[in-house]
This record gives structure tokens, C-alpha cells and sequence, in this order.
């Protein structure tokens, strides 16, 4: 019989044998590949609820394991291992284990929404993906992704000055993942644009830098902000009985 | 008079640096075409694709209090938001606050706090700059007011991810004909195409350049980037018309990208639909801010005969 999504089958797992016969039956070669039978007995039963209870994850019980999220995939077009609804189902039956085998790549969904466009069922795997990506954070399974170390510095300044200077954020975001920042191809991009770029707009620019951005009156806000997220990260926490 | 005659301008902060050329390109069309814009005052970030990832509320407080200066400070009936992620949010903190009552809670509460009037949904429309557009001066009498024509160009128009996804927050389109589609949008189509530029079939109008993640996993989105770029060669295009500032700079950085790491060379250049659309109407390129792409548009115009 075929194995459909083999690629989900550990390689291990698969076995095919040269010359075999059961019960007077020839079984042997490609077309009777075996899969190992095994027995799993490290069930995390909680691991929807707390999926669930990080933003985005909130839908993810009303799967019906359709695939429309995995078929419209960017990502998943790119790296055919990244596999939303697999992960939906992993979460589901509570297999840890087997979720952690992708635990580098989830973060890599680009929220480009594609799945819940298709989602027949309103799951929002694109929100579950975020929530899968935070949970394994949380848990301590993965440092902080790039994507989140970006969304902190970003969300950093909005917070404190209500709007963001671009400059500030790529430099920053360097420092905080330690890449150089002199990388030949920003090198490339910032020559091409200062070839033509106009004296005035340069200089805008360099005061832009310098004089951040800020929307005024905006301190109460800032305040309320930070305390309501304090608030909910406390509770996603006590969720995931991190307390 | 037209409810788009004049409507409140939401730039958000890529406008007001990477997409400067976006912004003065927006103003100079508008002016053209005698349709003016209020930017909303002291205005503050929508929280982009960055916000919603640390709290998705928090994301909606953002855009409702934008919303809010607008609607009941400015008495605005319509906002206009050129780029496609203050759009995408505005439109979803909209369909969030008329359909959510915790997402109304969290707002009216950090609004409370923060001393504003708090965003009542369904006070404001919000729309794209292609709607601007579209719907306040429409093909015939864009046409009329041609100075000169984009006769020659071919044109790839990408519209990118936020502008259509997800569906439901978007009541207004897939509503049939004069609507926007969520499946095949044409309105930078039917604009290009009004101004004499000649549109490709286009397979990857909605694809996604990878923008969220343009630094932080750069290699997927120079990928997921030079196959838009790819496609629209193959289609024929000389030009990409963009009406987003992450796309379009996430293009133009990835098409250096591609060819500095991957050694991929591609010749077709960006350029945002308003500044095609300014050159149509004969404002001069440096209004438009078409020196401040990394792409090389002006050779590609005059190339053309255009410019």
C-alpha cells in the first residue's frame, strides 16, 4: 500500500526489505515498505489549552485536519517541512515530541495570511503559528527567533514614543542579534540609493536619526499600554504553568 | 461632492522614511487630480506586522486611536491610507471592534487611560490610495486629464499580501463588478491601464514578498522575492508597479540581495503606481521622488520615451 506524506515518517521508521516472504506471501522490495509500528506514552494532554491560550491560538480546536492552510502555504512553497496543518494536529492529539522535531522552523511563518484565506473552518492558522512559535519560546524549547527579537525592538519604540524611526530599528535589531551591519548587500542597496538620493532628503534623514519621531500627548498612552501588556503576558504565563 | 474629494490622510511611518517617495508621490497625483488630503494630526504607528505579535490588542488600540483623531477630532467621514499595512489594520481594528466585545473593552480602556475619546466602529471609512483614486476620480476623467501617457511600458501590477487578506475584514470587495477582488485585484490594473500603460498576465499579483520577516530571515524572503521578480520578467514586464511601501522596498532590497548572495541578476525595475501615475499626468519625476528608488526608474522611462 502507498504511504501517503512519507516525509512525515521518520526515515528510521521505514523499512524495506530486499528478499522477504510471510506466510508464503512475497513482501519484499519497494512496493511493501513497512512502517515501524511504535507505541506513544508521553501524551502532553494540556498542549492545545495552552496553545489556545496564547493570542492567535484561540481557534485552533476547530480544525478538521483539511489541509487548505498547508496547500496555500508561502513558506511552505519554499521549505515543503513547513507544515501548518501537521502542526494543528500535532497539537491536537498532544504530541510534544513529534512538534518538537520542527521546533527552529515554525517561527518562520511570514503572516502573509494566505491560510486563513482558504481556512474553511476559521481556525486563523496564521495566529496559531504565532502561538505555537510563543509557546515554544516560553517553554524554553527555542531561544527568542529573530522575528520575535524584531517585533520586541519595534514594539519597543511604538510603545515608548508612539512611532518608529526605520534607522533606528535596523540598527538596533543588528545589535540585538549580533550580525555586522555593514553586510555587502545593504552596503550595495545604500550606494544605490545615495547615487541619487537629494542633499535635502539625506539631511532629513540624519535629523530623523537624531530627533526621533514621537507622537505628542502620548505618555498616558504609553503607560496604559505597558500595563495592559504586563497584565496579559502574566496571565499567558500562568497559563502555561510558567508561575 | 464626492465623499473622497477630500479625505483624512493617514501616512503612517514608512511614508515618512523608507516610502518618502510614496508619500510625496501620493500628495503630487492627488493635486493633479484636485483631490485633497487632511493628514490626521499627531498621528502614531499602526503597529505594522510587529505589534500584533506581542499583543494583538494592543495592535487594535494602535490603529482605533488614529481612527479616533479622525472620526471625532477631525470629523472625517473617510481615511485614506496609502500603505497596505496602516490599511490592513485600520480595516481589521475596524472589523474587530464591530465584532468583538473583548477587543472593544481593551481599547475603551487603554483610550480611557490615555485621555481620548475612545473609537466608536462604524464611524470611519477607511480606504487604500488605489481606492482614493479609483472610486474619486475613476478611469474617464483620470484620461482626460493625461498630460502625457505611459504608452509602451509593461507593466506587472503586484499588490502583495495585506491589501486583500484575510478576506473577511474587507466587506466591501469580491462584491461583484466596480468591486475589488480579493482573488484578482485590478484596481492599480484599470488605473495603469487608463494611463496608457500596457498590463502583463501577472500570475503573482498577491503573492507574498516575505516582508514580515525582510531582516529576520532574509533568505526566505529573497527567495519568495526573486520569484515575484522572476515572474515578472518571464510575463514580459519592463516595471513592477507597487502600492506598498514593505513591498516595494522589500523588492528593491532583495533584488540587490539576490544578486549579491545568490549571484541572480534581475533587470526589472519598481516603481510605485503614483509615480507612474504622476508621470501620466506630467508632474516631474523628482516631485515624484523617482530618483529615491534603489531601482532605477528614470533610464527605464526615458528609455521608454516617456519622460
Amino acid at each position: 500500500m502507498a504511504i501517503h506524506e512519507k516525509s512525515l515518517i521518520r526515515p528510521e521508521n521505514l523499512t524495506t526489505h530486499e528478499n522477504l516472504f510471510v506466510d508464503g506471501v512475497d513482501v519484499s522490495g519497494h512496493w511493501s515498505t513497512f512502517i515501524q509500528s511504535r507505541v506513544v506514552t508521553d501524551y502532553n494532554e494540556s498542549l492545545q489549552d495552552e496553545i489556545a491560550a496564547l493570542p492567535g491560538g484561540e481557534h485552533i480546536h476547530r480544525c478538521w485536519q483539511c489541509g487548505s492552510c498547508t496547500n496555500s502555504c508561502t513558506v511552505n512553497a519554499v521549505n515543503p517541512d513547513f507544515n501548518p496543518r501537521f502542526w494543528i494536529y500535532l497539537i491536537r492529539v498532544g504530541m510534544e515530541s513529534e512538534l518538537l522535531r520542527d521546533k527552529d522552523i515554525i517561527w518562520q511563518c511570514v503572516s502573509c495570511n494566505k491560510c486563513t484565506y482558504a481556512c474553511p473552518r476559521d481556525v486563523f492558522p496564521e495566529g496559531v503559528m504565532k502561538a505555537t512559535a510563543h509557546w515554544l519560546e516560553l517553554k524554553g524549547h527555542t531561544p527568542k527567533s529573530k522575528s520575535t527579537l524584531f517585533d520586541e525592538e519595534f514594539t519597543e519604540q511604538v510603545v515608548a514614543t508612539g512611532k518608529i524611526e526605520e534607522g533606528r530599528i535596523i540598527r538596533n535589531f543588528f545589535a540585538r542579534t549580533d550580525q555586522p551591519l555593514l553586510q555587502d548587500w545593504l552596503v550595495e542597496m545604500a550606494k544605490r540609493i545615495a547615487r541619487r538620493l537629494p542633499f535635502k532628503l539625506g539631511l532629513m534623514m540624519a535629523l530623523a536619526a537624531i530627533f526621533r519621531p514621537k507622537a505628542r500627548k502620548w505618555s498616558d498612552a504609553s503607560a496604559a499600554i505597558s500595563e495592559y501588556v504586563n497584565e496579559q503576558h502574566a496571565k499567558q504565563k500562568k497559563a502555561l504553568s510558567l508561575e | 461632492m464626492n465623499k473622497y474629494q477630500r479625505v483624512a490622510y493617514y501616512p503612517g511611518c514608512a511614508l515618512e522614511g523608507t516610502g518618502h517617495a510614496y508619500n510625496s508621490s501620493t500628495k503630487a497625483v492627488g493635486k493633479a487630480l484636485g483631490l485633497e488630503l487632511d493628514e490626521v494630526k499627531d498621528w502614531n504607528c499602526c503597529g505594522a506586522m510587529e505589534v500584533k505579535n506581542v499583543d494583538p490588542k494592543v495592535q487594535t488600540y494602535l490603529s482605533s486611536r488614529v481612527m479616533s483623531i479622525a472620526a471625532h477630532e477631525m470629523k472625517a467621514k473617510v481615511v485614506m491610507a496609502p500603505c497596505n499595512g496602516c490599511y490592513h489594520n485600520l480595516k481589521k481594528a475596524e472589523y474587530d471592534l464591530a465584532h468583538d466585545a473583548a477587543s472593544r473593552e481593551t481599547v475603551d480602556r487603554i483610550s480611557k487611560k490615555a485621555g481620548h475619546e475612545t473609537y466608536q466602529a462604524g464611524s470611519l471609512e477607511t480606504i487604500h490610495a488605489l481606492d482614493w483614486i479609483k472610486d474619486g476620480i475613476g478611469e474617464e476623467e483620470l484620461k482626460r486629464r493625461l498630460k502625457g501617457s505611459l504608452k509602451g511600458l509593461k507593466v506587472a501590477n503586484y499588490y502583495g499580501c495585506m491589501y486583500t487578506r484575510p478576506r473577511h475584514i474587507f466587506p466591501e470587495k469580491d462584491r461583484g463588478a466596480g468591486s475589488e477582488s480579493t482573488s484578482q485585484p485590478h484596481f492599480m490594473d484599470d488605473l495603469l491601464a487608463a494611463a496608457g500603460a500596457e498590463n502583463v498576465d501577472f500570475p503573482l499579483k498577491t503573492a507574498c514578498c516575505g516582508g514580515a520577516h525582510t531582516l529576520s530571515d532574509s533568505d526566505t524572503s529573497t527567495k519568495l522575492v526573486l520569484n515575484i521578480l522572476q515572474a515578472a520578467e518571464a510575463a514580459g514586464a519592463d516595471v513592477i508597479a507597487t502600492e506598498c511601501p514593505t513591498c516595494h522596498s522589500g523588492l528593491e532590497m532583495h533584488q540587490v540581495r539576490a544578486e549579491k548572495v545568490l549571484g541572480k541578476k534581475t533587470k526589472v525595475r519598481m516603481l510605485y503606481f503614483t509615480q507612474l501615475l504622476g508621470v501620466a499626468l506630467g508632474v516631474s519625476p523628482r516631485k515624484l521622488g523617482v530618483h529615491e528608488n534603489a531601482s532605477d526608474g528614470i533610464s527605464l522611462l526615458k528609455e521608454k520615451q516617456i519622460l
